[in-house]
């Protein structure tokens, strides 16, 4: 060329780079950056619910002239008036929510006169009510007296309090969800059976029945007057504890569940609250109307349910790939089915859960109902339960399933099919054997996928069977041990609950993120397992080198 | 006595949907004896190999005129399980092709769908095929390893172990050192002039000195016809037909 004496010379891309390049790197880097900006913000603000804030006590500007409150800043906001000028703001919880009302309030930041942190300063957590701050004055007790906070030995006393309250909470939960459930379980079984005999239904002895029934009445009785016993003494003693502006508020021991000195502890004090908090979290059920407490319930409802519905959806799922891809002829009514199915994935949600309860509650519930309960005063199979929701979940997720294993089972190189079928075997000898061992890998992929969608998933739930609190897990020690009628919670639905219909909307917000990040962490966990048993089962059936 | 027609092949013409591969093939493989089938690629001789086990039954719009007849009896007699066939005749493949099984469950696949699962008998016939197709030594340590521990030359020779497991009469061979490197293609060939003793050996190949290092006759298939047929000898040294000698010497492929 003339202008040029480099036959090498650069076309110029070379130093701009190709421009189609760059957007896709562009595109991978958005990806990745939403991807962690979401895990971001729901780690920081879940971790956040639990870290233990220090106390403090604030002499604040207002109208009607200076005022002191005891909370923690929650967060900061600016406002800006209609004035145009800009305030700095904090929020503050203040807790006590029987004198203070709204526990959640906003300063202006200017207005704040003097703030300081003593380390007498109590977080008491409670049974109802939410939190209360403020300062230990006495502990009322019924026994001995009433022990001042400055006397010695009041650290040592009201932590045996403590303890023993919650021993005595244990027993009066015994009392009434097992024992006094296990007997009106017991009498409603009774009188129906003397109902149905009286009518003629059944033979039996309506004296036998009279004398147990008698018998069980007694029993509730005693039981009734154990609860009222331990209810009593629980009530009898009493925290009594002053709030920041002098008022004093007394907290019985039924209500009593921890106490932490937030200003007291070292680090290391704060980071064993933080774990006490999580396992909290993790382990106790919700109160509160769930804005306080634990998500047990859920986290137990929601691994259960995912279980159940992987049970129902792999063999399904795979058996009706197989025949797809290896049996049907190949031919227009196939690609129409496979299509459909393709389909299906993408049908919303809400329309499984209408289906789920047409079809699985009203008709196959009411079917079982009539067949196995004809007795029963409620429904049993004839409402929302954690065995419908699965089955909804599994025809939701179906697809999933059975795509993946129609392209792991293309996969599979036809030289081995060839090679089993040279062998002698027979179509399915080959691939039960060969093809399908062959293919396990890509159809728990599949599996995995379908998992994740099912965990995940809310709006069909809430028609099939979530509830905002069930007190009974499906799974108990109360004959059949196995409850898959009843309803249950979700995590996903239970964010739901939190989020837009809990009382307090401030309150809530941390255990949202906090329960936010808790699904997240369970979908992980549950999609790693997974992966794992997927990576040990290739190893076991690679596919060979070529 | 072995048997001159043993594999009849009887004016056998094979047609994908429109398309005729083979067109009138007659030819007669002896018994226990091993028949190269060479010619350029597309020529049928796949197709001609495949047929002698019906594995071409799988692709769809196949059709066929004419017969095949193993030891007398017609592979296409209606009264014939395709399964039963395929127990008599082997296959050894291009591409070698274990399951992602060890290397005993390998061998025993074809006694173990045949419904065999005796482990002295099992056990048995593992050592005697690993032995004849000269794999024994080298794998008795690692029976219950994966068979994708072995190497390329290894592993095919597992699939000849796996095709002459269940003993049967015939063993198919397509391309069986395509994917090899020199090494393993002469213990290969060595394997078969073994076999051959005990097996009657069909082999397609692309490789014009492997046909006469180890047949006994070769085929020269041309354009979906068969245009000679002879020894082995009398082929690659004095072909009678022009397009034979076009071949072997290598003007066209």
């Amino acid at each position: 060329m003339a202008g040029s004496s480099n036959a090498f010379a650069t076309t110029g891309r070379s130093r701009k780079g190709e421009p189609l390049v760059w957007l896709t790197a562009i595109g991978l880097t958005l990806g990745v950056m939403l991807t962690l900006g979401l895990l971001g913000l729901v780690v920081v603000k879940g971790f956040q619910t639990f870290w233990p804030n220090r106390l403090m006590v604030l002499e604040v500007k207002t109208g009607d002239g200076l005022r002191k409150l005891a909370g923690y800043e929650t967060q900061e906001r600016s406002r800006r008036d209609f004035d145009g000028t800009v305030h700095d703001e904090v929020q503050i919880f203040r807790g006590n929510e029987e004198i203070n009302g709204e526990t959640f309030v906003y300063f202006d930041v200017a207005d704040i006169v003097s703030s300081e942190q003593p380390d007498d300063l109590l977080l008491i957590e409670r049974l109802s009510g939410g939190n209360a701050i403020g300062r230990a004055k006495a502990l009322e007790l019924k026994d001995e007296g009433t022990l001042d906070a400055d006397e010695p030995g009041f650290r040592d006393r009201l932590a045996t309090l403590i303890d023993t309250a919650e021993d005595r909470r244990e027993n009066l939960r015994t009392i009434e969800k097992t024992k006094i459930g296990r007997n009106a379980k017991r009498v409603k079984e009774l009188t129906l059976e003397r109902k149905l005999i009286e009518e003629g239904k059944v033979k039996g002895s309506i004296e036998a029945i009279d004398a147990e029934l008698e018998s069980l009445q007694a029993d509730f009785v005693k039981l009734d007057a154990e609860r009222t016993r331990i209810r009593e003494r629980l009530e009898a003693d009493a925290l009594v504890v002053e709030s920041a502006d002098g008022r004093e508020i007394t907290i019985l021991a039924m209500d009593l569940l921890h106490v932490f000195r937030a200003n007291e502890a070292g680090f290391f004090g704060r980071v064993g609250e933080m774990f006490r908090r999580i396992w909290t979290f993790l382990s106790s059920d919700p109160r509160n109307a769930n804005m306080d407490g634990g998500v047990y319930p859920a986290i137990f409802g929601t691994v259960v349910m995912t279980l159940v519905m992987s049970i129902f959806v792999t063999p399904f799922g795979v058996i009706a790939a197989i025949y797809l891809r290896e049996y049907a002829k190949q031919g227009p009514l196939v690609r129409a089915v496979r299509i459909s199915v393709n389909n299906l994935a993408g049908v919303p949600s809400i329309v499984f859960g209408v289906f789920g309860l047409a079809f699985f509650i009203y008709f196959v519930g009411g079917v079982v109902d009539d067949v196995f309960f004809p007795n029963s005063v409620e429904p049993v199979y004839k409402s929302g339960g954690i065995l419908w929701a699965s089955l909804t979940l599994a025809l939701l997720t179906v697809p999933v399933v059975i795509v993946a294993t129609e392209e792991a089972l293309a996969a599979v190189p036809r030289g081995v099919r060839e090679a089993a079928l040279a062998c002698g075997a027979s179509k399915w000898q080959a691939i039960q054997r060969v093809v399908l061992p062959a293919s396990l890998p890509g159809i728990l992929t599949g599996v995995i996928l379908a998992m994740a969608r099912g965990a995940g998933e809310v709006a069909p739930l809430m028609l099939v069977g979530v509830v905002k609190s069930a007190p009974d897990l499906p799974f108990d020690s109360a004959a059949p041990f196995i409850h898959p009628e009843r309803q249950f919670m979700h995590l996903g639905f239970h964010i739901y609950d939190l989020g837009f219909q809990s009382p307090d909307s401030e309150a809530a917000k941390p255990m949202v993120f906090a329960t936010t990040l808790l699904l997240i962490a369970i979908v992980v966990v549950m999609n790693l397992a997974a992966i794992i048993l997927r990576n040990r089962l290739r190893k076991k059936y690679a596919t060979s080198s070529f | 006595m072995t048997r001159e027609d043993f594999i009849a092949i009887e004016h056998f013409s094979f047609f994908y949907g429109e398309k005729q591969a083979l067109h009138d093939i007659d030819m007669a493989i002896p018994e226990r004896q091993v028949t190269a089938l060479i010619g350029p690629s597309g020529c049928g001789k796949s197709t001609l190999l495949r047929n002698m086990n019906r594995m071409n039954d799988l692709i769809e719009g196949v059709s066929h005129r004419g017969d095949i007849r193993l030891n007398g009896n017609s592979l296409y007699d209606p009264k014939i399980e395709v399964i039963s066939l395929r127990k008599r005749v082997g296959m050894v493949f291009q591409k070698y092709n274990p399951f992602a099984k060890t290397v005993y469950e390998n061998v025993v696949f074809s006694l173990r769908v045949a419904g065999r699962n005796k482990k002295r008998e099992l056990d048995e016939v593992v050592e005697r095929s690993l032995r004849a197709a000269a794999l024994w030594d080298e794998v008795k340590d690692r029976l219950h390893d994966s068979a994708f521990g072995l190497s390329g030359g290894q592993q095919q020779r597992l699939c000849i172990a796996r095709a002459i497991a269940n003993q049967p009469e015939i063993l198919l061979m397509d391309e069986p050192c395509a994917a090899l490197d020199p090494t393993a293609t002469l213990k290969i060939e060595a394997l078969i002039r073994e076999l051959k003793s005990q097996f009657t050996i069909v082999i397609v190949t692309h490789n014009m000195e492997q046909a006469t290092r180890c047949s006994d006759r070769t085929a020269f298939l041309y354009m979906g016809r068969l245009i000679e047929y002879g020894n082995t000898k009398q082929v690659f040294e004095n072909p009678r037909e022009e397009e034979t000698e076009a071949y072997i010497s290598g003007r066209f492929s």
